[in-house]
């Protein structure tokens, strides 16, 4: 009995020292691009199974599903192929995510799918990496896949790549073929502008310097892959970076308290700092740094927190919280790099709805600099942007936005674009350059008369424009003019004829009284003006 | 032609104090909650009871601290549930003061569905995947958080943290909107919802080491004690609403536990020890199957999952 208590005491004494070792790690996400052939879901298999990271159940199932011959061979690739459509065509198509974890570290894996038509899963596993593998075929050497890879992992702003030469089994091992490809790999990283490269000579089917080190690479003085993944400073966050707090929610559970609730963005905060409130730009200081878990002292990105503030300002969600000395764009106008997400190619003046931290603003694109030739990097011009395609974009937004640059804030520098008709994220943008601030064109009407049914379907489809919308039933000028001075879209009901108010304050007949039509009127939703 | 040359990636210094993974995780998660509730006009929580409903609990009340979480919770009760989640499930939203809503498949319980007449496919269709449709479609929920994560399964692995649901509340692995940055797209059309994931990014031993350093309630079902089971081979059966008749010998005492909760009469339990949360977790450390091994649902053909997620299951 005294034996069985003993033994079980040191159990529990070793899980606690297991416990306070969990609680210090901290977490790295990569991402993995490859394709069909270059073996990087026998690579991530290889790395979950070595690294002891695979349950019995699911070695099992691949093991089976590999079937046929009486051998029991593990198909390291199956263990991390997902859907039944992907299996059945033997690729993978779409992002997945993987995790494992060694004694220093968590990681998560982005692992997505290689090939050209699968530009827009790869932008959206790079856009949360820290760290991005591209794989080589030390037969093949840089190709133009090798060339999107690492275009990609700049373009979305990776600070570190690895360069996987992968299938070294079937160059023999060569320290020479190592040498070319890690040399052409680094010309290639430097033109499109990644600052950390380290190249690992590599075979995922043989186990060689993925978890473990190579015999048979003596020559390879350098860490396995998973060392170095383990190793690795993660490129964190200046702790000197402008401080940003997107707001995402007004705390308010009684009239006591008013706290503005966001994930900071970037940089530290303090109680007692200055901060200055955006679009408004009126300041205050921080009073309280409220968690669950009591107040702090001070926080930093990326914790998640609620601030209370010494003055009472009009803040609400879609504003922006940050440090007074931190240098601030407030924009409508700004050039970006986006990446096209749709089948339905990016038109010219469409207006988008544009998530950009926690708001969404009407926005249109004004103009395509260049789209960017994948396969040879060089850029041409263009009057649209296809599926995955790559360019640079100038966007105008309804209202101004914070445009901090994305290669200072990932998060507050970045955006998508959402078509308002039919709900799907069709583009996504980082902040390259701010522009001088759009003047407004030519106004549109902002007063239409029409039937009731008319009116709420307008009403309907404005505020999914995002637009403010007042319905009334009263036409006096007057009010009619106040409403416009506050800049809301009138809508007024009346038995007569569908018209609008023109710029003098003068009605004048439309040719199209439908839905659409009215729309048209005011410009607002999908076409060229 | 120019070349497409990027400003170079800085590769910042790492002076800033960097958060353990799962203070980064907590924040993440919290971050959703947040979205969520800002975006939605009528969001819910679905609450199964289990460990990590526990854990997405204590997330959203840290997410909205200090005001209370502003949305219900949703149980889809099967019928089938263990005497002691039900308790469990009643006690702790009382003492959170969380509004609980409860949802069972009637019709269906009075038919008398069972997994062994309708088997556990066409069981869990009608009393969990139909009764959730049911549910969502009757309150109009148009968000609904699940605390489904993406270690568990393949086909979760591609799982967006907004999984966009068509009007007949279905999934389609093939046209999912892209989901960058922490940048989630909430616009849907009427009748369209979205189930939202905020423990993506979560893995099991993640949870349960949270369960222990934040002194979370879970169910003592999960905990080991002697309990009294049908041992048929290497399976633990609990003999609450069992549909498995025991042989002589089979009903033994047997210090046991639940891996994950389930229904009764489709839930395995396992050999243990583990009666406190560090012994739970140096079980997980030294297992070797994953926690879904135990759930007798899954076994019923290869990819059955990702089925059941088609139809609308969470």
């Amino acid at each position: 009995m005294a034996l069985i208590q003993t033994l079980d005491e040191r159990a529990t004494f070793e899980i606690e020292e297991f416990l306070i070792e969990e609680q210090q790690k901290d977490l790295l996400r990569f991402s993995t691009a490859g394709s069909v052939d270059d073996g990087k879901s026998t690579l991530i298999g290889r790395l979950l199974y070595d690294s002891r990271n695979v349950y019995e159940d699911h070695v099992r199932a691949v093991t089976r599903t590999s079937g046929g011959s009486a051998a029991q061979v593990i198909d390291f690739a199956l263990l991390t192929d997902g859907l039944r459509a992907e299996r059945e065509q033997g690729i993978t198509i779409d992002v997945a995510y993987r995790f494992f974890s060694t004694a220093r570290r968590k990681f998560i894996i982005a692992d997505t799918p290689g090939h050209e038509q699968y530009t827009r899963n790869m932008a959206t596993g790079a856009s949360t990496a820290d760290l991005a593998i591209i794989l080589v075929d030390a037969r093949k050497g840089i190709l133009t896949q090798s060339r999107r890879h690492a275009y990609i992992a700049a373009l979305l702003g990776i600070p570190r790549v690895v360069a996987a030469i992968n299938k070294m089994d079937l160059v023999d091992y060569s320290e020479e073929v190592f040498d070319r490809l890690s040399h052409d790999f680094a010309v290639l990283a430097e033109r499109v502008g990644i600052a950390s490269l380290e190249a690992i000579p590599i075979s995922a089917l043989e186990g060689d310097n993925v978890v473990r080190g190579s015999e048979r690479m003596p020559w390879y003085e350098g860490p396995s892959l998973l060392e170095y993944l383990e190793n690795v400073e993660i490129a964190g966050r200046r702790a000197d970076a402008p401080f940003r707090m997107p707001v995402q929610r007004v705390i308010r559970p009684d009239q006591s308290f008013r706290g503005f609730a966001g994930q900071i963005a970037a940089g530290t905060i303090q109680s007692g700092d200055l901060i200055v409130a955006l679009p408004s730009g009126r300041t205050s200081r921080v009073e309280r740094i409220v968690t669950f878990d009591g107040d702090l002292e001070s926080a930093a990105a990326p914790l998640s927190v609620t601030l209370t503030l010494e003055d009472e300002l009009d803040i609400s969600r879609g504003d922006l919280i940050a440090a007074v000395d931190g240098q601030t764009a407030v924009t409508n106008h700004f050039a970006a790099s986006a990446v096209w997400l749709h089948e339905q190619p990016l038109a010219l003046h469409k207006r988008y709805l544009l998530k950009h931290a926690s708001h969404v603003v009407p926005a249109r694109v004004r103009a395509i600099r260049h789209k960017v030739n994948i396969e040879t990097l060089g850029t041409q011009a263009a009057t649209a942007l296809e599926l995955n395609g790559i360019g640079e974009i100038e966007v105008e937004t309804d209202r101004p936005i914070l445009a901090d640059l994305y290669g200072e804030s990932r998060t507050t520098g970045s955006f998508i674009l959402i078509d308002p008709a039919s709900n799907a994220t069709v583009g996504a943008g980082m902040i390259r350059e701010v522009l001088a601030t759009a003047v407004a064109e030519e106004e549109a009407p902002r007063i239409v008369l029409a039937g009731r049914a008319a009116v709420e379907e307008l009403e309907k489809r404005l505020l999914e424009f995002n637009y403010p919308v007042v319905r009334t039933r009263v036409k006096d000028q007057a009010l009619l003019r106040a409403l416009l001075e506050a800049k809301v879209v009138v809508l007024v009901e009346t038995d007569g004829p569908a018209q609008v108010v023109n710029r003098d304050f003068l009605l004048e007949p439309v040719a199209d009284a439908s839905v659409d039509g009215l729309l048209a009127e005011l410009e607002v939703g999908s076409g060229d003006e | 032609m120019a070349s497409a040359t990027l400003p170079e990636i800085p590769v910042y210094d790492n002076s800033a104090p960097r958060l353990s993974h799962l203070r980064q995780l907590e924040a993440e998660s919290i971050h959703i909650f947040r979205e969520v509730a800002s975006e939605f006009e009528k969001p819910v929580m679905l609450y199964s009871i289990g460990k990590d409903s526990s854990v997405m609990l204590r997330l959203a009340q840290k997410a909205f601290y200090p005001g209370p979480i502003p949305f219900p919770l949703l149980h889809v009760d099967t019928g089938y549930k263990f005497r002691e989640m039900l308790e469990f499930r009643d006690n702790y939203t009382r003492e959170l003061g969380l509004e609980l809503l409860v949802w069972r498949n009637e019709g269906a319980l009075a038919d008398g569905a069972n997994p062994v007449k309708l088997g556990t496919q066409r069981c869990c269709g009608l009393l969990k995947t139909t009764a959730l449709l049911d549910a969502l479609r009757h309150y109009g929920f148009d968000a609904a958080f699940g605390g489904a994560r993406r270690d568990e399964e393949k086909s979760r692995a591609k799982e967006r943290i907004y999984s966009f649901r068509d009007k007949a509340g279905q999934w389609n692995p093939k046209a999912q909107r892209p989901e960058l940055w922490n940048l989630y797209n909430s616009r849907i059309g009427p009748g369209e919802s979205i189930r939202v994931f905020p423990l993506s990014n979560w893995t099991e031993l993640d949870i349960w080491h949270y369960i222990h350093l934040e002194e979370i309630p879970i169910v003592p079902l999960y905990f080991a004690k002697k309990r009294r089971m049908l041992v048929r081979g290497d399976s633990l059966i609990p003999l609450e609403q069992s549909f498995v008749q025991g042989l002589p010998g089979e009903e033994q005492m047997v210090k046991c536990r639940l891996r994950s909760l389930g229904c009764s009469p489709c839930t395995g339990a396992i050999r243990s020890d583990a009666d406190t949360l560090p012994k739970i977790i140096a079980e997980l450390v030294s297992f070797r199957s994953s926690e879904r091994a135990n759930r007798v649902i899954d076994h019923d053909q290869e990819g059955s999952m990702e089925i059941k997620k088609r139809e609308g299951y969470f």
